[in-house]
């Protein structure tokens, strides 16, 4: 029943969330990713030098780098401390559904990622308020942070499901994650192209998050970009329930 | 209510669950005995659905548990071995999180909620962060989510162990109460707890079933079961034994003298007859008048049994 499905993943999710401000963690979680957000967008960002009052550079272009480890960051204990503690069995004995209880994790901790990302208002008012920045611009660019977010996010919750061990789910997701800004990084498919051919570098730029990142940060929301960003969510959950499986039937 | 058919769980080459078959009905419980490592943790990992079995089938009210596995867990309370908790929250809001993972709501969660924590004497710490809590607590906090929702079907992996005496005998008497309208399956390796409260034992060595019944029906597979003990005092040996060995009923006889008393015991030909031995021998004490302090029959002892039945192949697979 999809009402049951729908009950038992604001359960969980309501659990998890809570156990994230339940501890002090999330609260250093959320005024380090403020202050990064600050240093990066004031300090590296030049948003004062630039002179336009524009947020889409400065602000949104170090999310995938700061994404890169404060994601993985705050999603690697989603399974692993489950496996760990044993009450990976208490929860999967529950009249549960394990899909339901992937996406119940994954949703609560995305929001608690969204809720960080929502502190930051503070920096779009300074832009309101020192200059006139595109408004749709701004939102587009804050929806591809969420995505972002979620795509890492999801990434983070497949790796948490492989090991008991938190540390080496982080170092698996800022792995992949790694991967997946690189794969598609001006700096490094503008070198690529001199020595491979266009359509590989392109190819392989496609799964990269960046390309579709940097649509939003322009301000374009596309339809494509949207199916990427979900696509890679989708396939990570869907492998967390594979891994999950296999785990049990081992 | 619990029904296994020919269940069997490999782990790579090695058959953990080889071909175990049992039910329990409602108002049964079932101890599940055996050394570590015999494999009740898997069976009841498969029972609950946590493993899938590599061939079998397992049906918890007519549910099979592959096929139906959400109507069947539904039915369900599982105290996982190692009975673990969610440490990061207090005990009242773990045992709600499970409430509500159960299908219950508002006033239905703080009313389960309160119930178990009386049956579990978890009131003083309803409001202690799990972590906190000493093992004992941790456990009966774990059993207390197993029994949240009234289940019909109740699985419980070593329910008692971690305890202390008194926490033990309430846990027992919980269980025994609750097992009027259940259908109980618990495992243990403490044997007195399966004739204090089980209707049924198993006894499963390396995978296999090697025994199943009623306590007292395997109490009397114990060597010695049913023979009767007898001290008499100020009469020679000789004459008590050959006494004792002319009666009808009687088998092997054997007797031995100290602090001039006589202790003999008396095996009977026929094991399967029961109470004859002890009243034959009992008019004869009368009859020839013999001064004695002692006379009874031997019911056999669950460990005896438990240890013939396992002790070869536990011997066999440390020399493996
Ligand atoms: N997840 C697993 N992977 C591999 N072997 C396992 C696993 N779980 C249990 N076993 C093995 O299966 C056998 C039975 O274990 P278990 O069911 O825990 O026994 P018991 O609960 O009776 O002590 C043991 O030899 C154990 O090593
Ligand atoms: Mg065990």
């Amino acid at each position: 029943m999809l009402s049951d499905s729908i009950r038992n993943i604001r359960t969980i999710a309501k659990r998890e969330l809570m156990g994230y401000f339940n501890s002090p963690v999330a609260y250093v979680f959320i005024v380090i990713f403020l202050l990064l957000n600050g240093f990066f967008t004031f300090m590296l960002g030049g948003f004062f030098e630039i002179g336009e009052a524009s947020l889409a550079r400065p602000f949104f272009n170090w999310h995938p780098w700061l994404y890169l480890f404060l994601v993985p960051a705050a999603g690697m204990r989603l399974w692993s401390e489950e496996r760990r503690t044993g009450t990976l069995e208490l929860l999967l004995t529950m009249p549960v559904a394990a899909w339901e209880a992937i996406v119940g994790k994954f949703l609560a901790c995305w929001l608690f990622l969204a809720i960080a990302l929502a502190l930051t208002f503070p920096v779009v008012a300074t832009a309101m308020y020192l200059g006139s920045p595109d408004v749709g611009a701004t939102a587009a660019g804050y929806l591809g942070s969420l995505l972002l977010a979620g795509a890492y996010l999801a990434v983070t919750v497949m790796t948490s499901a492989l090991t008991r061990n938190q540390v080496i789910s982080f170092i698996m997701s800022v792995v992949i994650c790694f991967f997946l800004i690189f794969a598609g990084w001006e700096q490094v498919t503008s070198l690529a192209v001199r020595w491979a051919p266009d359509w590989l570098v392109n190819t392989i730029a496609a799964f990269s998050v960046m390309p579709h990142f940097t649509n939003f940060q322009r301000g374009v929301v596309e339809l494509r970009d949207l199916v990427y960003f979900i696509s890679v969510m989708v396939f990570s959950l869907f492998t967390t329930s594979v891994i999950l499986r296999n785990l049990r039937g081992a | 209510m619990i029904t296994v058919e020919n269940l069997v769980k490999e782990f790579g080459p090695k058959k953990a669950v080889n071909n175990v078959t049992f039910s329990v009905q409602r108002g049964e419980i079932l101890g599940f005995l055996g050394p570590n490592g015999a494999g009740k943790s898997t069976t009841m990992r498969m029972l609950t659905g946590f493993f899938p079995p590599t061939s079998g089938k397992v049906t918890i009210g007519g549910h099979d548990i592959a096929e139906n596995p959400i109507a069947a867990k539904k039915l369900i309370g599982y105290l996982p071995e190692a009975a673990p908790c969610y440490s990061d929250m207090t005990v009242r809001g773990f045992l709600a999180f499970c409430a509500e993972m159960r299908g219950l709501s508002g006033r239905a969660i703080d009313d389960a909620v309160n119930r178990v924590a009386g049956l579990c004497f978890l009131e003083s710490v309803l409001h202690q962060s799990v972590d906190t809590l000493s093992k004992g607590y941790r456990h009966r906090t774990c059993f207390a989510q197993s029994i949240i929702h009234d289940p019909e079907v109740l699985v419980l992996d070593e329910p008692t162990d971690g305890l202390d005496p008194n926490q033990k005998h309430e846990v027992r008497q919980l269980i025994k109460r609750m097992g009027e309208k259940k259908a109980i399956i618990f495992s243990t390796h403490i044997l007195e707890e399966v004739e204090a409260v089980c209707s049924r034992a198993m006894i499963i060595d390396r995978g296999t079933v090697v025994a199943n019944g009623t306590p007292s029906e395997l109490k009397a597979k114990a060597e010695g079961a049913g023979s009767v003990t007898l001290r008499v005092f100020g009469t020679a040996a000789e004459t008590v034994k050959s006494r004792l060995s002319s009666l009808m009923v009687a088998g092997k006889v054997s007797v031995s003298s100290g602090n001039n008393a006589v202790n003999a015991r008396v095996f009977p030909r026929d094991k399967n007859v029961n109470g004859e031995l002890a009243k034959a021998v009992a008019e004869l004490t009368v009859k020839e008048g013999w001064k004695f302090d002692e006379l009874h029959t031997e019911e056999g002892r669950l460990d005896d049994v438990f240890r013939a039945i396992t002790l070869p192949d536990t011997v066999k697979a440390r020399n493996d």
